[in-house]
């Protein structure tokens, strides 16, 4: 009898090539998802606060575990001659490999877009949920109408100013008042303004704490005097990209710092972003314009200076109150192999209860891009004195508008203006060098024509 | 063969006789030279994929506008050279450079003679006190003259106040700002200068300056007739090496100014940085660092031209 036949089981070649290639692409489709085995690198800000690294690790650490993806987080400085963080997005949008996502200040994504994926549907996400992000976040993180960073809480800040209420109180103001830690009016705060400022310089001097403000070359230095030309409604350079430089608000806002440049410490020019913190923090100075960083170390080093410190909105000038702004992005690459796991990371840190938890571990130095989340116990808490820092986030009867110095022009070159400090050079000219205004304008028109040209 | 053409002795291949092709290629195989270049071969790829690819990068990239996407020709160098703030990045640049080695080299000089009458044990002693400025990294070295000179909490402004006088704003004003920025480089860089000359020197025969004194001539005259012609083929490589790493240099003057005072401080280097890496303009960056190539090019061929024609002349 003869047996039935067996089925056949040799695979045919066809066959052999289907499987093959759905084998091969079932790493693929785990990859496309969060919600399976895969590797995210992240490179992130360094955070100065000592207990904001740890927080950001261990949530990214948590969210690892929940979603089955093996997170590695890198935290990179960033600061004048320490800088990791430009140098490894210049390394790696160059070489096309290395993190995932990637921390950026301020000009960042403009500089790198094309390196970058969009990332529309995690913004518009977040802003269903949030409501509006603030303007200058939107200028610096929109590409052609397209968002290519997130702007993060993380290591994003105003710089407010920081005073001495012992100081300001004997000078007949009283800073706690303008600025209650309590929901007020902007009323309150209609006496300090720029001439204000102005008129105390000398009073400041005298008293042994000149105002520590800055005229170097470096962000707290550049973002001060672009708030100055902005509340003075001046420009260098308008959206359209058209030179502003010979106007009557640019004028204006040189021959204010021109005046008040007198009265300023001896190493004005030189400042960097460790000036105005040290001056601070070393009972030499009566007003400085940052974060409560320097308000938190003098609470850890010099407690009687920080017990003296209120911090609230930049001065009122002309055309508006504003607050210097330096946001911090984080941006996924175009090469990433992982991007709905970023996507997914970048939508779970930024729900309110990360933010929330991060802003607590950095002591409310962070602040986040959606006016929503400026109202955190952090701002109310924190102390001495209670209240000192709850002005910090632009409470809505602030009424007080973000700036980046550089703003509104296109941004290849307003990133150009903010790096080569273009109008701090202006001032330090003309004030300090004593050189003539026609000079220095012609000086600027020819560098910001290399500007436009570029 | 002490010729270099084969390692290979004659009775080793006698009655050996390989196809020519063969043969040949194992002859070129077993040459000394051959040998040396493959033994070589890892230090070529190193040096040609750290040194020589980087540097024909830079000058491709160097050629393209902003983004990266489109080539323009010298368009960035034209840029530059008519930019106010490159002339001045290249009169500090060379200012910087020249009159820091100047210094290190004249400094150096002087310190390797101090050195070299020094007995034994003392000379060791203060040879490695003076080349600890050398072995710190520079910029925790500047860190440490920026603390010694900051405006606001210095301690030469201690110094001023305790005898009554002023505190200065050094790196407020140009010019004393420049000159702190030669002064660190010096301070770092002279210890190198020094144990050079001072090594050259223990090579210069002792008789020569017992027959000078004999003859009666001055230090001066020392100096003038025997050191400065023993020693001048060594200052003349010191200070083309100097002068390259000089010019190159980054450390000080990023941890010291920053560029400041309105970009009077700025080398090339400093500059590179904030033109490619802050503003993100990597091409006209490299631009920048490459205008140190040419001038550092024209150095090299006038310096070494004069070593090579001493050694053939055997001075």
């Amino acid at each position: 009898m003869q047996e039935p036949s067996k089925p056949s089981t040799r695979i045919s070649r066809r066959s052999a090539i289907k499987l093959g290639a759905a084998a091969a692409a079932l790493p693929l489709v785990h990859m496309q998802t969060a919600h399976a085995a895969g590797s995210l690198k992240l490179a992130f800000w360094d955070h100065w606060v000592p207990a904001a690294n740890p927080t950001m690790q261990k949530l990214v650490a948590q969210w690892g575990a929940k979603n089955h993806v093996d997170v590695s987080l890198d935290l990179l400085s960033a600061g004048t001659a320490n800088d990791k963080m430009l140098l490894a997005e210049a390394a790696e949008a160059l070489a096309g490999t290395g993190h995932d996502v990637m921390v950026f200040q301020a000009w960042g994504v403009q500089q790198y877009h094309q390196h970058l994926e969009p990332i529309d549907d995690v913004v518009e996400g977040l802003i269903k949920q949030y409501g509006p992000i603030d303007a200058m976040d939107a200028y610096l993180g929109k590409v052609n109408g397209h968002w290519m960073g997130f702007p993060t809480s993380v290591g994003t800040q105003y710089k407010p100013s920081c005073a001495r209420i012992s100081l300001f109180k004997k000078w007949g103001y009283d800073v706690t008042a303008w600025y209650p830690n309590k929901p007020g009016d902007a009323k309150t705060a209609e006496a300090w303004t720029y001439d204000l400022m102005l008129k105390l310089a000398p009073e400041a001097q005298k008293a042994g704490k000149p105002f520590g403000l800055g005229l170097g070359l470096t962000t707290d230095s550049v973002d001060m005097t672009g708030t100055i030309l902005r509340a003075h409604g001046g420009v260098l350079v308008d959206e359209k990209g058209n030179m502003q430089l010979r106007s009557d608000a640019v004028q204006a806002a040189l021959e204010y710092l021109i005046k008040l440049y007198p009265y300023l410490p001896a190493d004005t020019v030189t400042y960097d972003d460790a000036s105005n913190n040290k001056a601070l923090i070393s009972d030499s100075a009566a007003l400085i314009f940052n974060p409560p960083s320097a308000w938190w170390v003098a609470r850890r080093d010099a407690i009687h200076v920080a017990e003296d410190c209120w911090t609230f909105p930049m001065p009122l000038g002309p055309k508006g109150r504003y607050n210097s702004h330096l946001p911090f992005f984080w941006g996924i690459w175009s090469f990433s192999p992982n991007k709905t796991a970023a996507k997914e990371l970048i939508t779970w840190l930024q729900q309110r209860a990360q933010v929330e938890t991060l802003c607590d571990a950095a002591v409310g130095y962070d602040i986040p891009p959606f006016a929503s989340m400026h109202d955190f116990n952090i701002w109310s808490t924190v102390k001495p004195p209670l209240g000192t820092v709850y002005n910090y986030p632009i409470r809505p009867w602030h009424d007080t508008q973000t700036n980046v110095a550089g703003y509104p022009a296109p941004p290849h070159i307003a990133t150009q203006l903010y790096t080569n400090a273009t109008f701090n050079v202006m001032v330090v000219k003309l004030a300090k060098n004593k050189e003539k205004m026609k000079n220095v304008l012609d000086w600027a028109e020819n560098e910001i024509n290399g500007y436009i040209n570029m | 063969m002490a010729d270099g053409t084969t390692t290979v002795s004659a009775p080793a291949l006698r009655g050996f006789a390989p196809p020519a092709r063969r043969s040949s290629l194992r002859r070129f195989a077993q040459r000394r030279s051959t040998v040396a270049v493959l033994m070589c071969l890892p230090l070529i790829c190193l040096i040609a994929g750290l040194v020589v690819y980087p540097f024909f990068y830079s000058i491709w990239l160097s050629l393209l506008n902003r983004a990266m996407t489109r080539f323009i020709a010298l368009f960035n160098y034209r840029y530059l050279l008519r930019s106010d703030t490159f002339q001045l990045v290249i009169f500090q640049s060379c200012f910087f450079a020249i009159t820091a080695v100047f210094f290190k080299a004249l400094i150096g000089f002087i310190l390797a003679h101090v050195m070299h009458n020094i007995s034994g044990k003392d000379q060791k002693l203060w040879r490695g006190v003076l080349l600890v400025p050398w072995v710190i990294p520079p910029a925790l070295s500047t860190l440490g003259w920026w603390w010694m000179i900051s405006g606001d909490y210095s301690a030469i402004n201690w110094l001023l106040e305790q005898v009554g006088m002023h505190p200065v704003a050094w790196l407020a004003s140009t010019w004393w700002a420049r000159i702190w920025v030669v002064a660190v480089n010096v301070w770092y860089g002279t210890p190198f200068f020094m144990i050079m000359y001072l090594a050259t020197l223990k090579s210069v025969p002792d008789q020569l300056y017992e027959a000078a004194a004999i003859d009666g001539a001055t230090w001066l005259q020392k100096i003038r007739y025997i050191s400065l012609p023993m020693l001048r083929n060594i200052i003349s490589i010191t200070v083309l090496f100097s002068l390259i790493v000089t010019f190159a240099n980054f450390d000080i003057v990023e941890n010291l100014t920053a560029g400041a005072p309105a970009n009077t401080t700025h080398v090339f280097a400093t500059y590179a940085f904030q033109l490619g890496i802050q503003s993100g303009n990597i091409p006209l960056g490299a631009a920048v660092s490459l205008f140190i190539f040419p001038i550092l090019a024209i150095f090299s061929i006038f310096i070494l031209r004069g070593v090579g024609r001493r050694a053939q002349e055997g001075i």
